[in-house]
């Protein structure tokens, strides 16, 4: 694939999974990853002092089921709407089979009967796969700025 | 400051009440400032191994009084005031670093690792011609002007902060049962830090502190501990108090994964409930006794959290009367293998402001203060297991949060 093709289709599943995320389709989230991915919402602060503490953190695509049915059934949450606003996608280099795409993330929240606010911003740093039932994420490390979550953070960014 | 105390009545049934206006008003806010954070009271402010070699430094907070953790030349630890002792600007911007000095950006006052004021530009004036103008008074003291520096005390790897230079050392501000339970899991062994998460919470900060030591609660709100015996109403456990009644312990054993009365009036609660990927509950035991949580509150905003392999330090931060931020500084010990390490950084996820358990609490702390809100001349009651303040062997109990009332309305006159 030219590296022309290679952004079109990083471009192209992060508008469906950001999609996914914002349609509440929790269920498809993990349809996302491979089986063995790793998926990490870990503060900027944590990054850049090598803690290697993540806010969320699952190492399997199953883990990622168990979230889900977490979010669904055990968790006591306010009812809210998310909503990702995705830009500045580049394909940044390759690691084995996977290619590194990063883009900027924010991350919109409206709680019931207030006004819409910023809730996070940051960096998504993707590695994904092309080919093979692909595109899909080896790994997605969800970089966020936003060190001082407001309230809770329930569902993955 | 706040005007005649006489304005807050106590409910006559005294603990088993707690009236509303602690959690809403803004004079009762500010003298907990003053009496609790910073009276005699020892408040966390980090791990000894945030700040390991000389140089480093860390900004925090006693109470919401920002506050700088120093380790000078001599690998001594120091607290001081982040404020200028000129005009009361903050010195240090940075949340975290190393440095050789702090230098004031409004006037350049600059100040050493202690504390101490070691040069103000133009203190001699200027050369004018033949003369000097301006500068500082003849009898100006460098020394009378440093940063207002605080008592500060390494226990075991943590860092315990003071306003009050005549405080009792940590150990027996604690007392015999609860060093117990704080020395259990800060045994001398260097500590590793893993990191750090921070929320902001939309509730008065007395509701944190609170929660921790409610394990009525726990039992029911969080479906997921129960569903996997990691904290059940019908397990061996403990709740433990001082003397005093601000510090206090939950301790408990896991029990199997099963039905029982303890779990029947659980409304949310779903026997059937599996993992697809069960590693998340993967453990070791690791500590000399057979509980597997013990969560420990030390007045008057450290929550000590030992969950299974999970471990970290739950600093409660007031920001006015309806708001806290709380930050939660994960460890584990130097000596840890790469498999302890990995559980504890995956059963991370069931803590902090997207923990599997902790959501519950937070959703809960926001709903109390919205409610409360309501109804400022309202009062909560606790009088689950009696009115008064024993320790207890079972959970379903609202002991320490009397025991924490006990202490608290001593401390504030009230």
């Amino acid at each position: 694939m030219t590296n022309r093709e290679l952004r079109f289709e990083a471009e192209e599943l992060l508008d469906r999974y950001v999609q996914c995320l914002d349609e509440d389709r929790l269920e498809e989230w993990p349809d996302f990853f491979v089986d063995k991915a790793v998926y990490k919402i870990i503060s900027r602060v944590n990054v850049e002092r090598n803690h290697p503490l993540a806010t969320m953190f699952c190492d399997s695509r199953d883990m990622m089921k168990d979230r889900v049915v977490a979010i669904r059934n055990a968790s006591v949450f306010s009812q809210r709407y998310l909503r990702h606003l995705v830009s500045n996608v580049r394909v940044t280099g390759q690691d084995g089979d996977s290619h590194i795409v990063k883009s900027n993330y924010v991350v919109l929240q409206t709680m019931q009967g207030e006004e819409t606010k910023v809730f996070n911003a940051g960096q998504y740093v993707d590695k994904i796969v092309f080919g093979n039932g692909g595109p899909k994420f080896q790994e997605k490390l969800v970089i966020y700025d936003t060190i001082q979550i407001p309230g809770l953070l329930v569902v993955p960014i | 400051m706040p005007t005649a105390v006489t304005k807050y009545s106590w409910p006559q049934e005294g603990v088993s009440r707690v009236p509303y206006w602690v959690y809403l008003d803004q004079n009762i806010y500010e003298m907990e400032q003053e009496k609790i954070f910073r009276g005699s009271t020892w408040n966390y402010a980090g791990l000894d191994a945030e700040v390991p070699n000389p140089g480093d430094f860390k900004t925090t907070a006693i109470g919401d009084t920002p506050v700088i953790i120093t380790r000078d030349k001599q690998g001594e630890l120091h607290a001081i005031l982040n404020k200028c002792a000129h005009r009361g600007a903050r010195v240090c911007r940075s949340p975290y670093g190393n440095a050789s000095h702090f230098t004031c950006i409004y006037h350049q006052w600059n100040y050493d690792l202690t504390g101490r004021l070691l040069g103000v530009p133009f203190r001699k004036g200027v050369v004018d011609g033949d003369r000097r103008v301006g500068g500082m008074p003849e009898d100006f003291s460098l020394s009378d002007h440093g940063l207002h520096k605080l008592k500060v005390e390494a226990v075991n790897g943590v860092i315990f902060v003071s306003f009050d230079h005549q405080m009792v050392p940590f150990r027996e501000y604690l007392g015999d049962l609860m060093w117990y339970y704080f020395e259990r899991v800060f045994d001398g062994r260097p500590l590793r830090v893993l990191g750090s998460m921070s929320q902001k919470v939309a509730g008065n900060w007395k509701l944190m502190f609170e929660n921790i030591k409610d394990p009525y609660h726990a039992s029911l709100l969080h479906v997921f501990l129960v569903s996997f015996g990691l904290f059940r109403a019908d397990q061996k456990s403990k709740v433990e108090m001082d003397e005093a009644g601000g510090h206090a312990v939950l301790a408990s054993r896991k029990g199997e994964q099963k039905s029982s009365a303890g779990t029947t009036e659980i409304a949310q609660l779903k026997t059937d409930y599996t993992l697809h990927d069960p590693s998340l509950l993967n453990r070791r035991k690791e500590f000399k006794d057979e509980n597997t949580v013990a969560m420990q509150t030390i007045f008057p905003g450290l929550i000590v959290q030992q969950q299974t392999n999970t471990l970290a330090m739950r600093q409660i931060l007031p920001q006015g009367p309806g708001n806290f931020e709380l930050v939660w500084d994960f460890f584990g010990y130097a000596d840890d293998d790469a498999e302890l390490n990995a559980m504890r950084l995956k059963q991370a996820n069931l803590m902090g402001p997207s923990g599997l358990v902790s959501i519950d609490d937070t959703e809960a702390i926001e709903m109390c203060q919205k409610g409360i809100a309501a109804e400022p001349d309202g009062y909560a009651l606790l009088e689950m297991g009696g009115r008064d303040c024993h320790n207890e062997d079972h959970m379903v109990t609202e002991t320490a949060i009397r025991a924490f009332y006990k202490k608290y309305r001593k401390v504030m006159g009230l």
